[in-house]
């Protein structure tokens, strides 16, 4: 018999901010490469692995994620034996201390209590990446461990993944230390935020951080459980993102332009599900010169993209350029503006400013349905 | 049954046999067409879009594809608790052998039982390979103002050319009093879109008369209608001016893609009011490299452009090489065209490559070149 687990899907910390997009949604819910959302990942993932029990804790404005959700179909779990659960927090206030992963897990710990499977496997609905969860966890049982913990190795902590947590392991990738990324060096092993365990531990730890603080998270109750429990590190291979900043989604999407990169994330093995639109394919016109570009359907392109990620149905008009930005759902930009290291939000129309450019490496952020 | 009361048949039964290669192992309405799309979708949307719950679907020829597709109705939502897409093939019934559908009427006659079980009022029967986008319940509507027994679509084609059509010949108030198919001498040029509305009780007595009829080829437009006409029934010519394409040759399945390279083009498929829905996958946007000169061309998603691309129709993952060029094509789901290579005025079935530096088609060729298996190139 297989180990079977079912799957938790959490949100981001209550301290991750990114700049402009988080207003309007949660990270799970961000657009990614134009046609994806981040939240996609950790669920075909889970869907890939063979969890077909999934759960999924939504925090403040849920809408568009319960839209994008909805029954799950789409992401291939089957219908009868496996279910998708939406699970809702009451207590709101997405950056109150006490809006936290365990006080989600609190409010419905009877679900997580009658879930039939020995264990869990808890993934960020924040970070982008491919794993087999279902290696993930026999390798867990194998070792005999109380908790593995997926890593990754990155060379950049000082300038991107400041919302992440680092781990220090020992010869015998025993985790030692949990701590939050402060950027000191480069090199750092970053934390996953995703967990195997049994679900008798993860409830035990669940209830254990009610008694000792009302503000702990599960990754606050997993760094201080290091010590008395054996948390391994399981390092993970491949593409990696984590959109805990502007810059870091940014960085996040536009690593995806490299070719070799995309096409070894992007495998027909183990396909990303999301839900289609039925947009129609784009078109490009005379005049269009597009290059080193991702572009989504139902697009009209009529002047120029470079380096740039182009969602579904944007307009790019006549003598337009749009260089090193990444451009929403619904964009009009309209003939000759140019745009440059920019994220442009949804439903924006530019038409009477006539340039948009950052000088600096935080792209400029352009806000929903503005009209500029 | 709970929008319009209104049942559909879509006819898919068509070899295409003009479409050669193309249809050597799908049927004619599974053939792939606009960059995502299959013809059929156009039909199953156009019926999800019109409040139709149930679809059949009439199937002979080489089915197994088409059938695994349309048996997905989710696809084109027709998936809820009373709405359907069924596959009808030929079944061996108690009371008479397995028979093939000897004619379109055949095709519906074989099948009372199904559209009994569902006891609709009204029978919508379509053609499972025309693209074009229609509002079914319009129609519906003018067949109830009627107070008709048969509505058909018709289209004005020009006069010199009407004589290659089925034509319905009206009257002032738009009544049908002579079907001819192909005349020489036409008297009008209302062309049949082979779409019918039947007012289901009629329909269902004359189509158990014609099975009974030796001498009938259980044919709509040979014998149904004509009988119809005959016998006094009330028929009306419903007309319909929008895009509408019957692909039915390898020039016209071609020019019908490359309609959509045209910014004004009717069919206008991102109109998000009256979507055509198919199959979607995971796949990555369209990806564009630093090498690709894209001039006119509509894309779809999962495609990788490293080569040149002009006034083309690329389809869902095609991989156009650097140095390749692509000019005047249609590139259906898979193809490869490796470096070097140039295509051109050419049709390339799905998943074929077209090898290094090979030279496929011709910019001055009249026809349009079929390309149905793998070019070998240079080593």
């Amino acid at each position: 018999m297989a180990n079977k687990a079912f799957g938790v899907i959490n949100s981001a910390a209550n301290y991750i901010r990114v700049e402009g997009l988080h207003d309007y949604r949660p990270i799970g819910a961000f657009s990614f490469l134009g046609r994806f959302r981040v939240i996609d990942f950790p669920i075909s993932n889970m869907s890939n692995s063979g969890l077909d029990r999934i759960h999924v804790y939504l925090n403040s404005r849920p809408r568009s994620i319960v839209e994008h959700i909805g029954d799950g179909r789409h992401y291939n779990i089957n219908s009868k034996r496996g279910n998708l659960q939406l699970l809702f927090t009451q207590n709101n206030g997405a950056s109150s201390i006490y809006n936290t992963d365990i006080n989600a897990y609190l409010e419905n710990l009877e679900q997580i209590e009658r879930m039939p499977q020995d264990y869990v496997v808890v993934a960020p609905s924040y970070m982008v990446y491919k794993q087999d969860y279902q290696k993930l966890l026999d390798d867990h049982v194998e070792s005999g461990g109380d908790i593995t913990l997926l890593y990754h190795k990155v060379d950049s902590a000082k300038d991107y993944f400041r919302g992440c947590n680092v781990i220090t392991l020992n010869k015998q990738k025993g985790v030692q230390h949990i701590e939050r990324n402060m950027g000191t060096a480069k090199e750092k092993l970053i934390s996953m935020d995703t967990y195997v365990m049994k679900k008798e531990l993860f409830v035990e730890l669940i209830k254990r951080a009610k008694r000792e603080s009302s503000a702990y998270s599960l990754a606050d109750m997993i760094a201080l459980a290091c010590e008395v429990l054996d948390v391994r590190g399981y390092q993970h291979k491949g593409y990696f993102a984590a959109i805990t900043s502007l810059d870091d989604y940014f960085k996040a999407n536009t690593e995806l332009l490299d070719y070799e990169t995309a096409m070894d994330f992007f495998k027909t093995d183990w396909p990303f599900y999301t839900r289609t639109t039925d947009a129609c394919p784009t078109q490009y016109f005379h005049g269009a010169n597009v290059k080193h570009s991702m572009v989504c359907n139902a697009g009209l392109i009529e002047g120029t993209v470079e380096n740039s990620i182009i969602g579904r149905n944007v307009h790019i008009g006549k003598g337009a350029v749009v260089k090193n930005s990444i451009i929403l759902s619904y964009v009009d930009i309209a003939d000759g503006v140019y745009i440059e290291n920019a994220v442009i939000d949804k439903w924006v129309e530019v038409k009477k400013i006539k340039k948009i450019v950052s000088d600096s490496v935080t792209p400029a952020y352009i806000k929903r349905n503005d009209k500029l | 049954m709970a929008q319009n009361n209104m049942l559909a048949m879509i006819l898919a039964g068509g070899r295409g046999s003009r479409l050669h290669e193309l249809t050597n192992k799908v049927a004619k309405p599974a053939v792939s067409y606009g960059g995502k799309y299959r013809i059929i979708d156009f039909p199953l949307s156009n019926c999800a879009n019109s409040g139709i719950d149930i679809v059949g679907v009439l199937t002979q020829y080489e089915s197994v594809l088409l059938n695994s597709y349309v048996a997905a109705g989710g696809r084109w939502g027709l998936d809820t608790k009373d709405s359907g897409v069924f596959v009808l093939t030929p079944r061996e019934k108690a009371d008479s052998g397995l028979d093939v559908y000897r004619g379109t009427a055949d095709a519906i006659s074989q099948n009372i039982d199904f559209i009994d079980a569902y006891d609709p009022e009204y029978l919508l029967v379509l053609s499972g390979d025309h693209i074009y986008k229609m509002n079914y319940d319009k129609m519906l509507t003018f067949h109830k103002e009627q107070n008709a027994d048969a509505t058909i679509a018709v289209r004005s084609v020009p006069m010199k050319e009407a004589s290659r059509f089925g034509i319905m010949n009206t009257d002032d108030e738009r009544r049908i009093v002579e079907f001819e198919e192909k005349p020489a001498k036409p008297k009008s040029n209302l062309a049949s879109m082979g779409i019918y509305i039947f007012t289901w009780k009629t329909m269902r007595k004359l189509l158990v008369e014609d099975m009974k009829n030796p001498d009938s080829t259980h044919d709509f437009g040979n014998d149904i209608i004509p009988k119809m006409i005959d016998g006094g029934k009330r028929l009306f010519a419903y007309e319909f001016s929008g895009y509408w394409k019957d692909v039915g040759t390898i020039d016209s399945l071609w020019e019908a893609n490359m309609d959509l390279l045209d910014s004004d083009n009717e069919l206008n498929l991102d109109d998000t009011s009256w979507k055509v829905y198919t199959e979607d996958n995971g796949i990555i946007p369209q990806y564009i490299a630093e090498t690709a000169k894209i001039d006119n061309a509509y894309i779809n998603q999962g495609a990788h452009i490293g080569g040149s691309v002009t006034k083309s129709v690329i389809f869902t993952n095609v991989k156009i090489a650097p140095g390749a060029k692509v000019i005047d094509s249609v590139l259906m789901p898979g193809v490869i065209v490796e470096e070097g290579a140039v295509v051109t005025r050419a049709l390339v079935a799905e998943n074929v490559r077209i090898g290094k530096n090979c030279i496929v088609g011709n910019k001055k060729s009249e026809e349009i070149l079929l390309v149905a298996k793998n070019v070998k190139g240079e080593d």
